[in-house]
């Protein structure tokens, strides 16, 4: 399996996702540039996070225009897997390749912290393996992180099983106070209705490294590539 | 050279007005040979002015040490030093002030100050991998303070985070002496293959000159001369000597320049802060004694209509000045083209040194490079100093005279809500700590901010430091404690210190008063430096940090802050401050002394601002933290964490919060408890110890000369003091977390 990570103009969590799919967990990376017209044989595509295009006018809308997403939408609607990660999530969201949107912190702050935040169910590729009653302390750092769908979305999602993470507290609670930015329900992380992509704010790639003393993320990363390459 | 814009007859008024001195305007008028126009004029004013010349610091700063045996680059030779940190890596680290712009417009003054320093790094071919800042402002309960700390620390956020490059360390400090003047002190630090520096220099007859990044606006005109003066209430009237940030066009140049330093198509590059144009053409063609040919015509502006000076003292962001090879054109720019960035020439390097700058097809300045910079024809002073009358008060203090409050539980409280002491959490949470996934300090609380090297054996480690209310209180002996305290976070954390780059924040240099401040300040330094065989590897000055406030000048406290790196030889040994076992022996390492002076405890709970420094002998420090790194190497102590501001207490609480392990101590009957619990004397380390190892741990200390006793044990979730409870350790944490965003709301 080769995965395939897009550098827009402004990502900054690139080199970090190369890091841990590359050398960390020994995969194929391929590197994208935005300005690509070919996904170059990579099966699972990642937008890694950062400040694509300086997330002026809207985070993540100008990227949604970058000349590769037209290949990533059509990688998408084949099949094909793809995850965003923060910034990426936003991409995703402005490309309706994922459903709701991101809006800014209830508390109108740009905030990075390790948060927790559990498996809602074991439904998709991206949380199959992770046990649903346990907390994994992963990294958050964004500013438009408050995740909003109408509530017709919100129940359609929740029928299909699309929500695949929620925040909670170090015990697996899903509580208000372990809600970081105001999102719906404590959204962490949704799917589409196919369930081959994914998005997510909180940063799983900054809690790989056993260097860093936290390999929460690893668990997502493993539960991803055990799925697709058995699928 | 009559061009429209030189109409304006030149004068000794016009030279004042642009802040020049009258013996500047005669000495300007006999290199030239000739009555300067108004362009060449405004060139002199900022590359002579106190921020770009250094001339009322550069001859106490040349007794600096800045030879060691790592260095690369030395002070003052490049954008910023170069150490050798082994197996071919380099790393380039500097700080710099951006003091007065955020006085007047906090976001993006603080903002452009991130900008600035990190284009230092990369402008070298350095690739940034961690931040830090030093942050002062006036008392927290003014509107203007919390004004000035909500928009600064958004602007390091904003700018910084897009950026995408760490804060992986800072200080926040509040003082009433900063009322009018914030200081924002900016760090960065980049690692590069040792023998790919890029230069900023300028040489080869004919090579082109090209301008990329960001097109030239009018906004930061006269920003460097802004800077040097005090700030007054017609300051307001400077505001376009603000400059505006455009982080994303700076991630951009540093990808671009990054992919250019990977070429051998450029002779060299700098990035264009102070001065701009200006700056960046003179410094890079003095240093070889070549000269340019600029055409002001061909510089990509952002409106129409700017006249020669404007386009020249521009300090629009993100901006760089490339000599590249003849020939070697295309190569450069189709990288920038790949990065959707400006790539214009502008000029080529010319024989003979001087700098000639066109627009409309007119010569409209003709100068010498090198009477324009540091190390050249620039002014050189030196200033008189005296000692202030305070000075002596200080010393008269006697801790007989203060009286030791009842509960000491209540002062500790105070403390630990203190907004210098409280967490900096509100602050720290808006910054991107992670980004890059080098920071080891995230998980594992250090005393110094500890940055991976990914795949190699060592990390790096780095701190800001400094207690300006101590320099106050005693220039020479608080800035040695300042550089030694950087250290001593250095080697709590395993690591060792290697060198130190300053931001020298001080008032007028023209006060007597304030000069002996800042001579004082660069003895102790020396001092300490030498000790410590940290050399000084570049830095800044900045001066004309004072206000008049009731007809009186207030300059703020001496203030300068020491930014260290060190290496980390093993990563596994990396320490970290918090306590990590029931049951674990707590040992202080050093003395405790009877001993408050300028503490935070006397300072704010007593109201007393006139004592000496506190307890300091490098002597004594050097040893501390020689046997403080062999107990480390030997994997004797689990944890280490300096006494510093708020005293023991602190340093046990702050051990205490990470991992909510209490803590059972018992105090020195030799010493007052107040002065045992809160005083500040130097020198000092608590570190906890494994029960079955503490018998090599104490045979190791008393083979040594430094002092040290047994404070007592990790213990259950509360503060047990001579068996007297202070309370339980996470409602302490609680109170300490929240008590900053408190001040700030109320």
């Amino acid at each position: 399996m080769k995965f395939g990570v897009i550098t827009f103009p402004g990502s900054n969590c690139d080199q970090d996702m190369i890091y841990v799919l590359e050398t960390i967990m020994g995969y194929e990376v391929e590197r994208l540039w935005h300005k690509d017209h070919s996904l170059k044989g990579a099966d699972f595509i990642v937008l890694p996070g950062g400040f694509s295009y300086g997330d002026y006018l809207r985070s993540g809308a100008i990227a949604n225009y970058s000349p590769i997403m037209k290949e990533v939408v059509e990688h998408a609607k084949k099949g094909g897997y793809v995850l965003g990660i923060c910034n990426g999530f936003q991409i995703l969201c402005e490309s309706k390749l994922l459903p709701g949107t991101l809006l800014h912190n209830n508390h109108q702050k740009f905030v990075c912290k390790n948060i927790f935040m559990k498996a809602n169910n074991n439904t998709s590729a991206i949380n199959a393996e992770v046990p649903t009653d346990q907390a994994l302390k992963i990294p958050i750092a964004h500013a438009e992180g408050r995740y909003f769908a109408t509530e017709e979305m919100l129940n359609e999602m929740n029928e299909k099983g699309q929500i695949i993470y929620r925040y909670c507290n170090e015990e697996g609670e899903v509580t208000p106070e372990a809600n970081p930015n105001g999102s719906l329900e404590n959204i962490a992380g949704v799917c589409n209705a196919e369930k081959n992509v994914f998005g997510m704010m909180p940063h799983p790639e900054r809690a790989a490294d056993p260097e860093l003393g936290n390999t929460d993320g690893l668990k997502i990363f493993k539960s991803m590539v055990q799925q697709v390459v058995s699928a | 050279m009559d061009t429209a814009a030189n109409q304006t007859e030149v004068t000794v008024e016009t030279a004042k007005e642009l802040g020049l001195l009258p013996e500047e305007f005669d000495q300007i008028k006999k290199i030239l040979g000739r009555t300067p126009n108004f362009t060449e004029l405004s060139i002199y004013s900022v590359m002579w002015s106190e921020h770009c010349s250094y001339k009322n610091s550069i001859k106490w700063l040349k007794t600096l040490p800045k030879e060691g045996p790592h260095m690369l680059a030395e002070a003052g030779e490049e954008n910023a030093g170069l150490v050798d940190i082994g197996d071919d890596l380099a790393c380039a680290f500097k700080i710099e002030s951006h003091n007065h712009p955020s006085a007047l417009e906090p976001y993006q003054g603080a903002a452009t100050g991130v900008g600035g320093i990190n284009r230092d790094i990369f402008t070298m071919g350095a690739r940034p991998v961690a931040q830090l800042n030093s942050l002062r402002f006036g008392s927290i309960d003014l509107d203007r303070t919390k004004w000035l700390l909500k928009g600064v620390v958004k602007g390091i956020g904003d700018y910084g985070n897009s950026f995408g490059i760490p804060v992986v360390g800072g200080e926040v400090f509040f003082d009433e002496c900063y009322n009018t003047n914030p200081l924002v002190n900016a760090m960065s630090a980049g690692i590069m293959d040792a023998g790919k520096m890029i230069s900023a220099t300028s040489y080869g007859v004919g090579n082109p000159v090209y301008i990329v990044g960001s097109s030239t606006g009018k906004d930061g005109i006269h920003g460097a001369a802004f800077a040097s003066k005090d700030i007054s209430e017609d300051s307001m009237e400077d505001l376009p000597a603000v400059q505006v940030g455009d982080p994303f066009q700076e991630k951009l140049l540093l990808e671009a320049s990054l992919e250019l330093a990977e070429t051998d198509a450029i002779i060299g590059m700098q990035d264009m802060g102070a001065a701009g144009i200006t700056c960046s053409t003179s410094e890079m063609s003095g240093k070889e004694g070549f000269g340019m040919t600029i055409d002001l015509d061909k510089v990509p502006t952002r409106q129409a209509g700017m006249l020669p000076f404007e386009i020249l003292l521009s300090e629009s962001q993100e901006r760089m000045l490339v000599v590249v090879k003849k020939g070697r054109e295309a190569e450069v720019e189709a990288i920038f083209e790949k990065w959707d960035l400006n790539c214009e020439q502008i000029g080529e390097v010319t024989e003979g040194g001087r700098l000639e700058y066109y627009m409309g097809g007119e010569k409209v300045a003709d100068v010498p490079a090198e009477s324009l910079i540091l190390g050249g024809g620039a002014p050189v002073y030196e200033r008189e100093y005296n000692e202030p009358a305070y000075y002596q008060e200080n010393q008269k203090f006697k801790i007989e005279n203060i009286e030791q409050p009842k509960d000491l539980k209540a002062v500790a409280k105070f403390l630990y809500t203190h907004p210098n002491i409280a967490s900096k959490k509100w602050v720290i949470e808006q910054y991107d700590s992670m980004v890059g996934t080098v920071n080891m300090s995230t998980n594992k609380p250090t005393d110094a901010g500890i940055v991976n090297l990914k795949g190699l054996k060592k990390a790096l480690a780095f701190t800001v430091d400094c207690n300006a209310r101590y320099v106050h209180a005693d220039p020479e002996q608080g800035c040695a404690i300042a550089v030694a305290e950087a250290a001593r976070n250095i080697v709590c954390s395993g690591g060792e210190p290697s060198a130190i780059t300053n931001c020298l924040n001080f008032g007028n240099p023209y006060s007597p008063e304030v000069y002996w401040q800042f001579v004082g300040a660069i003895n102790g330094m020396r001092k300490s430096c030498e000790k410590f065989k940290t050399p000084v590897t570049g830095g800044n000055v900045s001066f004309y940090n004072q206000s008049t406030q009731d007809d009186k000048d207030v300059p703020v406290f001496p203030t300068p802050t020491i930014g260290m790196m060190g290496i980390v030889p093993d990563k596994t040994k990396v320490t970290s401050l918090a306590f990590q076992n029931e049951g674990d022996k707590i040992y202080m390492l050093g003395e405790s002394r009877n001993d408050i002076n300028s503490s935070e405890y006397l300072y704010a709970y007593h109201k007393v601002k006139q004592s000496p420094a506190p307890h300091f002998d490098l002597d004594e420090e050097f040893s501390l933290q020689a046997k403080l790194k062999e107990l480390i190497h030997n994997d004797l102590v689990v944890s280490a964490h300096d006494c510093a501001d708020g005293g023991l207490f602190i340093s046990l609480l702050e051990a205490a919060m990470p991992n909510n392990l209490g803590f059972e101590v018992s105090s020195d009957d030799e010493v007052r408890k107040d002065a045992f619990l809160f005083g500040e004397a130097q020198s000092r380390v608590v570190v906890s110890v494994r029960v079955e190892q503490e018998e090599a741990f104490v045979e190791s200390l008393s083979a040594s000369d430094v002092p040290f006793s047994l404070l007592g044990e990790v213990k259950g979730d509360s503060m047990l003091i001579d068996e007297e409870d202070f309370g339980k350790v996470n409602e302490a944490k609680e109170a300490f977390e929240n008590a900053l965003e408190g001040y700030l709301n109320s």
